[in-house]
């Protein structure tokens, strides 16, 4: 069981706009992504890949095909249905961070689980032990302001996994990283796949990050070109 | 999940206090202005319900002239003479005390002591009229009332400021020329709304006459109506005889007037209700633009937070949730900016009711319905934008810088 694909995407396409302004950014998109895996998502730039990580993360819907998440057929539920799923399976990690500024660390990572309707206690104890896993349990009461870019990653990281999602998209996680903080981060996010068996899927644009994926999928231009395995297959 | 969203709002708005509180101002502002005008209106409502009633209850004035006060008919309406007075306590039914009144405005001195007053040269009846009490003293007999001798019964207003802590009784104070012997002393009333009532000197009316107004003439006369008997009817008989006595033919217009001291208050408290509504309604349109204001800053702040939007999107929020939060941001700002309001104006009009001379009246009605006007504005203007902040893309809305 643990080899079904969590995530299949079937001959997807993605057309923004419409008429003379149309442009389709995905032209069918096939691919399979097993449970437990960790894929890096590779190709130039404008190929599809944000767009494709968007459908992914149940963010968007495609214009053609079908998606299935666990079986289920994302490109039919609505916005709300959405927005479910998302609090119940999939974590984030975004190239800029995305943190809500004058929020502590804490409360930061908190927040999924006050979507989830925790209480107030074990939201705290559960926040802590992700911040912890991240390496940054001394922090928790600092604002995005008083962290340096690779700690606020952390944060987002701890922030993305504290509901113990299958599934974690990372959008260029260490595309605003120096080249050390960017390694620590890879290391945690192998950790995270190893350890709690969490399904990772990042779009990067260096090699060296890829070389932590077990699968390599490359882009271009809205078509997927190859899928080879990775350095740590 | 509500008590939680109520929490975050209120860190929301402890994170951006200062822009917390501009949003808000304009409710402030509003709330205060509408309570603290409804407050003083009604404080002067009540000012001249009482001033009006410390005249006395079935209390008849009689002036000469048409309008309300000296004016009116104009030179020509004689004032009265003392044979009016006695036609209306012998021939009408009903009449329980008929004081004829003269007054002059003098300078009091004793020593080295001086006050302005009211001279109001009255009878003895004028005592029971007002059912007005001595401190000390007596009032003057038949026998000074008739001779018009200078003796007179002051009030505690004049008595504080002429004889400071002295026994007044038995010494004398000069008005104008005239020595005047002090034979009593009223009881204080107090402020009778907008005029002091303790601020008088009363003399008998032939005193006054021959020595301060040079004539005979009553300037207007008081009548107090029995209990038993209805004001309406016994004003009416009154009217009827002084026309006869002031020969005034039919059809012809009366050249003095009769006013109910009820019926002026019922009047006066009339309007001075609607300069109140009329006030607290301006005030409220005040409310409105701080509703508009709320709005205003909300929906900017709506554009300021997309991103934060987006990431609570991202998160799992669903479209209420974001609704909810916004909504009750606006509706918890909206009532901390009516309760700031309610506090202003309990300190404005504590303060401010003093100065303008009229009592301090809190009425919880106003206040609850100022707060829930609030709370309602907060609602009605912070839906829109919590609607749009609800309807974001949330890639979109993470996109945005
Ligand atoms: N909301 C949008 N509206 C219109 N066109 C869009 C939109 N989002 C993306 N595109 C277009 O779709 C194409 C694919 O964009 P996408 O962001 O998926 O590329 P990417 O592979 O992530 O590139 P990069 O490596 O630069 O992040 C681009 O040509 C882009 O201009
Ligand atoms: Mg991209």
């Amino acid at each position: 069981m643990a080899n079904d694909p969590i995530i299949a995407l079937r001959a997807v396409t993605k057309t923004y706009g419409s008429g003379a302004t149309a442009f389709q950014a995905l032209k069918g998109i096939d691919l399979e992504v097993a449970t437990g895996d960790f894929v890096a998502v590779m190709g130039p730039s404008g190929s599809g890949k944000s767009t494709a990580m968007n459908i992914l993360g149940c963010l968007d819907v495609p214009t053609g095909g079908a998606f299935l998440f666990k079986g289920v057929p994302v490109e039919q539920l609505d916005r709300d249905q959405r927005a479910l799923l998302r609090r119940r399976y999939l974590g984030f990690v975004f190239q800029g961070f995305n943190l809500l500024a004058r929020t502590s660390a804490l409360e930061n990572v908190e927040l999924p689980l006050l979507y989830r309707g925790e209480e107030k206690s074990r939201r705290r104890e559960t926040a802590m032990a992700a911040l912890a896993k991240v390496g940054l349990a001394d922090w928790w009461d600092h604002t995005p302001a008083e962290l340096s870019g690779g700690q606020q990653q952390r944060v987002a990281i701890a922030r993305a996994i504290v509901t113990n999602p299958d599934v974690l998209l990372a959008d260029e996680p260490t595309g605003n990283l120096d080249t050390t903080t960017s390694y620590e981060i890879m290391e945690l996010l192998t950790g995270l796949n190893r350890d709690a068996g969490i399904t990772v899927l990042m779009v990067t644009h260096e090699p060296d990050m890829a070389e932590y994926a077990r699968t390599i999928i490359h882009f271009r231009d809205g078509l997927v070109e190859r899928v080879e395995q990775g350095a740590a297959a | 999940m509500f008590f939680t969203t109520i929490i975050l709002a209120v860190r929301e708005i402890r994170r951006h206090l200062l822009r917390s509180f501009l949003t808000v101002l304009g409710i402030v502002i509003g709330v205060a202005a509408v309570v603290t005008m409804v407050t003083l209106g009604q404080g002067a409502t009540a000012a001249v319900a009482e001033q009006i009633s410390s005249l006395g209850a079935n209390i008849l004035q009689i002036r000469p002239g048409q309008g309300f006060g000296r004016g009116g008919g104009g030179a020509q309406a004689p004032d009265f003479a003392m044979e009016d007075v006695e036609a209306i306590e012998e021939q009408i039914a009903g009449v329980r005390a008929v004081a004829p009144q003269a007054q002059a405005s003098a300078l009091a001195v004793r020593n080295a002591a001086n006050w302005q007053t009211t001279i109001n040269g009255t009878t003895t009846q004028f005592f029971t009229a007002q059912q007005w009490q001595l401190e000390s003293g007596r009032v003057w007999n038949d026998a000074e009332e008739q001779a018009g001798k200078a003796v007179c019964v002051i009030g505690n207003t004049v008595r504080q400021n002429l004889f400071r802590n002295d026994d007044p009784i038995g010494e004398r104070f000069r008005i104008r020329d005239v020595a005047c012997e002090v034979i009593g002393t009223l009881s204080a009333r107090g402020q009778g709304g907008f005029q002091d009532q303790d601020d008088v000197v009363l003399m008998p009316i032939k005193a006054v006459q021959r020595r301060f107004s040079g004539n005979r003439d009553i300037r207007f006369i008081m009548v107090a109506v029995d209990d038993a008997y209805d004001t309406a009817s016994v004003q009416s008989q009154i009217e009827t005889l002084l026309r006869e006595r002031r020969s005034i033919g039919p059809g012809e217009q009366d050249n003095f007037n009769i006013f109910d001291t009820r019926q002026i208050s019922e009047t006066l408290q009339g309007t001075t209700r609607i300069l109140t509504a009329v006030m607290g309604a301006v005030a409220a349109v005040s409310l409105i633009v701080g509703g508009i204001g709320i709005m205003n800053i909300m929906l900017v702040s709506v554009t300021e937070r997309t991103r934060e939007v987006g990431i609570r999107l991202a998160i799992g929020a669903v479209a209420s949730e974001v609704l909810m939060q916004f909504l009750v941001e606006a509706v918890v700002l909206a009532c901390l900016g009516g309760l700031i309001g309610l506090l202003l104006a309990l300190v404005v009009t504590f303060f401010l009711a003093p100065v303008i001379q009229v009592p301090f009246l809190f009425d919880p009605q106003i206040n609850l319905i100022a707060f829930s006007v609030s709370a309602l504005i907060g609602i009605v203007f912070g839906y829109f934008p919590a609607r749009r902040a609800a309807a974001l893309n949330p890639i979109d809305a993470l996109r945005h810088e």
